[in-house]
């Protein structure tokens, strides 16, 4: 069956509010008291049995939070946020300290399995089909963290990382057992002082993934971590710092989504990407957090700072997202160019529906000489929702050479959604080359009654016209994300035409 | 039973009337030409007949084996067996020729309480019918319609109708664009697709198409009537004296 029609028969059979991830786990936690502070900061720290230079480093960033604003300079509009209404830590309460999966609440894996994601230590042998013009079906496994709430509950196929070197652990645990890496890197792409979101981050992240890859190593499978907000009322803050030594490669993927709740929660991530000489690390991720119900309640508000470093020559940093969720997605995957001739990719498909505002695109810091970049963004309003690619591609004096080429694309469905292309461009020598096409469509009636004739439904033919305006993206996915993503586009736009 | 029967058809677009009582009755087996000027209303009718959005139909029915048309959605209408070759067949990017036709077949089956068809057993029956059109495989791989030649893109309709094995065919304005040898082509797919169950209803403008499919009837529409039928002698009629003796008729 083709993957599209697949797609549809998938979705028709989930008979929920548009949002299929919206239930709630029932578990015991254990929280912080509620609102921010400097003892929440250190009650965080004390929880993961952190070392006082990460305590100082926490406080630090909490002292700098405090001076700073919310910025507002983003097409996306909310009420204001009270960071004393929030709780910064919730973590699912152990019976005792786990040594292996068996030991997880078995409520836990109950979700993660209602979520479709693996976490005993299973390779994946499902025969997926692949996307249209995809890569054929092949048994590969990857290995998940999956965090819950504020903590990684399961780390999987640790053994076989270990045996090729890598390290893939929550970072709370890398802290404590390699905390030369860590503060090595921590910082070093996302300084704390960076902007408002990050700082906060820096202050109050509870978990998120640690990776290393040693040089000249390719990671042997897909690394993944799933997050996964389930309490009221708290605030998410991941943090995740991958570091490709010389030479190496992995492929990283992330996950997310979150129960269906009335009121609006928080989401704000920091990932780090360091890559050195001829190291390539691929970044993929699949976002879905809810986005409020159909009359624009509730959803979460995501704020994220994901930036890549390539430090070294000839080293190569890709992001491709696919953004289904949140209410407020406030998001640039960055790149900075530093090593000469590295370079840096960002692939997004972004859709948003019903009343949600997307604001997401990416910078291109061309520092090092012959450094090439190369966006493609799809964007797909339906409904009421605003949707906002901004994008900066700069190149730096000593630059040269530096190539540059972006493609933004919009559809528009419907009339009440709008679509917006925000590029700034800065080349500081002559010897840059950027390139940049933007194009805003409307799906076009004679498309869908084409395809109707043929036998589809309306939602059926919005879908495949869907799919095949962000098949260059979807191609950039691993093929597992594909898939999901596919179904979850036409999940996204379920109810966007009448 | 007729297989199709349009009786005194009322059509209007924003305001105003097109189709102005238009009757036509189609049998199983039958191969119908529709003739008339640009403006006559001959993709109108193909159009209400498929279910376009936008037409009011204000008077008269429209019968499919004795159900009432107009009262089944497009896609449904599809899944019954009405096929509409389109004038201007449109281009769907990044999705491509094989995915779309399957995701089509088995749409069309479902609505019908038929099981879906595998990939592989589509592939194979696809490869089939494309081979015994001339259609090259290659083709079924290029996005829909996306870089088509005017003759491919007419071949790909050809292509749709023989896979979905319809009812009724109604095929607006197929020779346009083309040049004789593309409308050889396209022709022969068609003829090859005529059978003593399916009915044709070819709409041209011109009586060139006639030579290649030869119909059992012919209509001349006029400002959004029948004004005259016949046999096929009558498209040699036509050929002959031109559509202006029936502009008064209208
Ligand atoms: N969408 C529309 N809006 C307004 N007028 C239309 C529309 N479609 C068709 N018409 C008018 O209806 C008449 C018949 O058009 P059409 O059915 O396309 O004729 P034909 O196919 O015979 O050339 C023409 O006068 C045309 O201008
Ligand atoms: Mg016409």
């Amino acid at each position: 069956m083709p993957a599209v029609q697949e797609t549809v028969e998938r979705v028709r059979r989930i008979d929920v509010d548009q949002y299929r991830y919206g239930f709630e786990t029932l578990i015991e936690s254990d929280k912080a008291p509620k609102g921010l502070s400097e003892d929440t900061v250190r009650f965080i720290s004390a929880k993961k049995d952190e070392p006082a230079w990460m305590l100082e480093w926490r406080l630090e960033a909490y002292r700098r939070w405090l001076t700073m604003t919310e910025p507002t300079w983003a097409r996306v509009n909310y009420p204001k946020i009270d960071y004393q209404d929030l709780y910064y830590y919730s973590a699912p309460k152990p019976k005792k300290t786990l040594s292996s999966i068996d030991e997880i609440d078995p409520e836990i894996l109950k979700t993660y399995e209602k979520l479709g994601i693996p976490l005993r230590e299973v390779a994946v042998l499902e025969g997926v089909e692949p996307p249209p013009g995809g890569p054929p079906s092949a048994n590969r496994k990857i290995a998940v963290d999956a965090v819950f709430d504020s903590v990684s509950v399961a780390t999987t196929f640790q053994k076989e990382l270990k045996a090729a070197g890598v390290i893939f652990m929550p970072i709370s645990e890398a802290i404590r057992e390699h905390p030369e890496l860590v503060q090595k890197y921590l910082g070093t792409v996302v300084p704390t002082s960076d902007n408002y979101f990050a700082t906060l981050n820096s202050a109050v992240f509870s978990d998120g993934s640690f990776v290393y890859v040693p040089p000249g190593v390719r990671c042997p499978m897909e690394l993944s971590t799933y997050f996964r907000i389930n309490e009221r009322n708290t605030g998410q803050f991941e943090r995740t710092l991958i570091i490709a030594d010389k030479g190496s490669y992995v492929s990283y993927l992330e996950g997310c989504t979150a129960p269906q709740r009335d009121e609006n929660q928080l989401h704000a991530a920091v990932v780090e990407l360091v890559t050195l000489d001829d190291a390539e690390i691929k970044y993929s991720t699949v976002q879905n957090w809810y986005p409020g119900n159909s009359e624009g309640k509730g959803g979460i508000y995501n704020f994220v700072t994901k930036r890549g470093d390539c430090r070294g020559r000839n080293s190569k940093i890709s992001w491709t997202q696919v953004e289904t969720g949140s209410a407020i997605t406030w998001k640039y995957p960055s790149c900075i160019l530093r090593g000469d001739n590295s370079s840096g990719e960002f692939y997004s498909i972004a859709i948003s529906n019903g009343f949600q505002q997307v604001d997401s695109g990416t910078k291109m810091i061309h520092l090092g000489k012959n450094t090439s970049s190369r966006i493609i963004s799809k964007g797909i309003a339906a409904g009421k929702s605003q949707n906002t690619y901004r994008g900066l591609v700069s190149a730096h004096r000593k630059a040269t050479g530096a190539r540059n080429y972006t493609a933004c694309d919009s559809l528009l469905i419907g009339d009440k959604c709008g679509a917006h292309t925000v590029p700034y461009v800065e080349a500081k020598n002559s010897s840059a080359t950027f390139e940049h096409e933007a194009t805003t469509s409307k799906i076009s009636e004679d498309v869908l009654f084409y395809c109707i004739q043929r036998g589809l439904s309306q939602e059926e033919a919005v879908g495949l016209v869907v799919n095949g305006f962000v098949k260059d993206v979807l191609q950039q996915l691993p093929m597992e994300f594909a898939v999901e993503a596919q179904k979850l586009i036409s999940i996204s736009l379920e109810g966007s035409v009448g | 039973m007729s297989l199709l029967e349009v009786k005194d058809l009322q059509v209007r677009v924003e305001e105003r009337e097109i189709l102005h009582g238009l009757s036509l009755t189609v049998n199983p087996g039958e191969v119908h030409a529709i003739m008339g000027p640009n403006g006559s209303g001959k993709s109108t009718l193909s159009h209400v007949i498929a279910g376009k959005p936008g037409y009011e139909v204000t008077g008269g029915q429209i019968l499919f084996k004795g159900e009432d048309l107009l009262e089944m959605a497009p896609n449904e209408r599809a899944a019954k067996g009405v096929f509409l070759a389109f004038q201007y067949p449109v281009e769907i990017p990044g999705v491509t020729t094989w995915n779309f036709l399957h995701a089509a077949l088995n749409a069309q089956r479902k609505a019908r309480g038929e099981d879906e068809i595998s990939s592989p057993a589509f592939l194979k029956k696809v490869r089939e019918v494309a081979k015994s059109l001339n259609i090259p495989q290659d083709m079924l791989k290029r996005g829909v319609n996306v870089g088509f030649s005017g003759g491919e893109k007419k071949r790909n309709e050809i292509l749709q109708m023989a896979l979905f094995e319809p009812a009724v065919c109604i095929l607006d304005e197929m020779d346009s664009g083309l040049d004789i040898d593309a409308l050889r082509i396209a022709a022969d797919g068609v003829n090859a697709l005529r059978s003593p169950e399916r009915a044709m209803v070819v709409i041209t403008h011109y009586q060139r198409l006639l030579n290649y499919i030869l119909p059992d009837f012919v209509h001349v529409m006029s400002k959004g009537r029948v004004v005259k039928s016949g046999g096929k002698e009558l498209a040699l009629e036509l050929e002959e004296s031109g559509y202006a003796q029936f502009e008064d008729a209208a």
